[in-house]
């Protein structure tokens, strides 16, 4: 059990690094840039307190903005899949709803559950994040464009990374 | 009393929110409003040395194309030498006379982070203030203008890209010597508008953009780019210009800063007679 409180920060730290070192550099076409370190938030326990849920989601949103250079941007998309996410899993709830400490992933509720779970709140974040970035609704449909692109390559990373760790686990 | 507590209660989560969503748009806000010196920017200790390591490790993939443009910028240089001049006309003599001042120092220093893909883009530099580094200093590199320095701290320098909503950089155009100011829409990592330019002038896909001069930042005729595209839209005086950056912005490595010794001299003076006639 305390083992899996500990796995957390080591997580955040390396979802942290990847992000600022490697996937903020990667830009398929010039503006496509994958979010990874969402899934940091997506992978809290069900049951996490929701003023955890809060801070955590800031911390991690924060952290980000302190490497690019884009102090409040991170921050307020993160708070913004943290209040939405409760509502989320309310939606996607098993008919007899959750059981304690459960975590979303692959394990307990199966893949087609976690990628449309992972796929709305990345796209909420995302929508969120790029429309705070450009701060305007002039140019709603390049911005709309960069928007599904990302998600799409974001999900994508996100699934993979799943797998990863569903493995680990599995083993 | 009791009903208000309850109601805060009840709806705890949506307040806790609302709280830290104003904490985040507040720093945004304050961030890009008066660009201080924010102690949480890529200038601080740790992302600062952080990104520092990480350069020194890719600086290596990229010294093959570094090489090459320094040493195209040292053929040009070399052109420009007295030596590389044949004489036709009587002898040279040299004499150090009192008739050429140093107006600009270039200081050597090296991109540890960049970006292309956001709208507001910024570059963190290896050194600082200890070095000599002040806001509002200009900063090129081999191939043309890369941006102005916004923030300094005493061993790191963050800079305004020229892609950034909010640089304007004052460009003239190398034939004609019309002026105009160039900004970044956000689209596209190598094309900016110039903007300003009277639509009479005769222009011509190609020509060269170059710097004005007329801010101190920058010495006069740097190169910026070369125009790509322009049209005349009906019922303006202007021209929409389309200028390819002659930098490309996703692979700088080594940069002067650009010194001007007379700064604050045409600063002040330009303002004071700006206060004295406004």
């Amino acid at each position: 059990m305390i083992k899996n409180y500990l796995a957390y920060p080591i997580q955040l730290i390396i979802l942290i690094l990847v992000q600022v070192i490697l996937l903020n550099n990667i830009q398929f076409s010039g503006f496509i840039n994958p979010f990874l370190y969402i899934i940091f938030i997506l992978w809290l326990p069900i049951s996490t307190p929701k003023w955890l849920l809060l801070s955590l989601s800031f911390f991690v949103g924060i952290s980000v903005d302190v490497f690019s250079n884009t102090l409040g941007m991170h921050a307020s998309a993160c708070l913004f899949i943290a209040f939405c996410r409760p509502y989320v899993l309310n939606i996607l709830a098993p008919r007899d709803g959750y059981e304690a400490n459960q975590q979303p992933g692959y394990q307990d509720f199966g893949f087609i559950w976690f990628i449309s779970y992972a796929a709305i709140l990345t796209l909420l974040h995302h929508t969120f994040l790029f429309f705070v970035e450009v701060f305007r609704f002039s140019d709603f449909f390049s911005t709309l464009g960069r928007i599904l692109a990302s998600t799409f390559f974001t999900l994508l990373l996100i699934g993979i990374t799943q797998l990863f760790k569903y493995n680990s686990e599995a083993r | 009393m009791r009903n208000l507590i309850r109601f805060i209660d009840r709806y705890s989560f949506f307040f806790l929110f609302l709280f830290f969503e104003v904490i985040a748009f507040y720093l945004l806000f304050r961030n890009n409003h008066f660009q201080q010196a924010a102690f949480l920017n890529s200038t601080n200790a740790v992302s600062g040395g952080l990104y520092k390591k990480y350069a020194n490790f890719s600086e290596y993939l990229n010294l093959k194309e570094i090489n090459e443009s320094l040493s195209e910028e040292n053929r040009r240089l070399r052109e420009m030498q007295i030596e590389s001049f044949h004489q036709i006309f009587g002898e040279n003599i040299y004499i150090q006379d009192t008739l050429y001042q140093l107006q600009y120092h270039f200081a050597k220093a090296k991109v540890i982070n960049n970006s292309t893909n956001k709208q507001n883009n910024y570059i963190t530099l290896d050194k600082g203030s200890h070095n000599g580094l002040e806001v509002g200093m200009g900063v090129i590199s081999p191939n043309g203008v890369v941006g102005i320095i916004k923030n300094v701290s005493d061993h790191y320098a963050s800079v305004l890209s020229l892609l950034h909503s909010r640089t304007k950089v004052s460009c003239k155009l190398q034939n004609t010597n019309y002026f105009g100011s160039l900004q970044w829409d956000g689209k596209d990592y190598q094309t900016g508008n110039l903007l300003d330019i009277p639509n009479h002038v005769k222009i011509e896909i190609g020509d060269t953009v170059i710097t004005s001069g007329y801010s101190s930042t920058f010495p006069e005729n740097l190169i910026v780019g070369i125009i790509k595209d322009f049209n005349k839209p009906e019922g303006e005086n202007f021209y929409q210009i389309q200028v390819s950056y002659s930098n490309d912005f996703k692979n700088i490595n080594q940069v002067y800063v650009v010194k001007n010794k007379y700064k604050n001299e045409q600063d002040s003076l330009e303002l004071k007679t700006i206060q004295e006639y406004d």
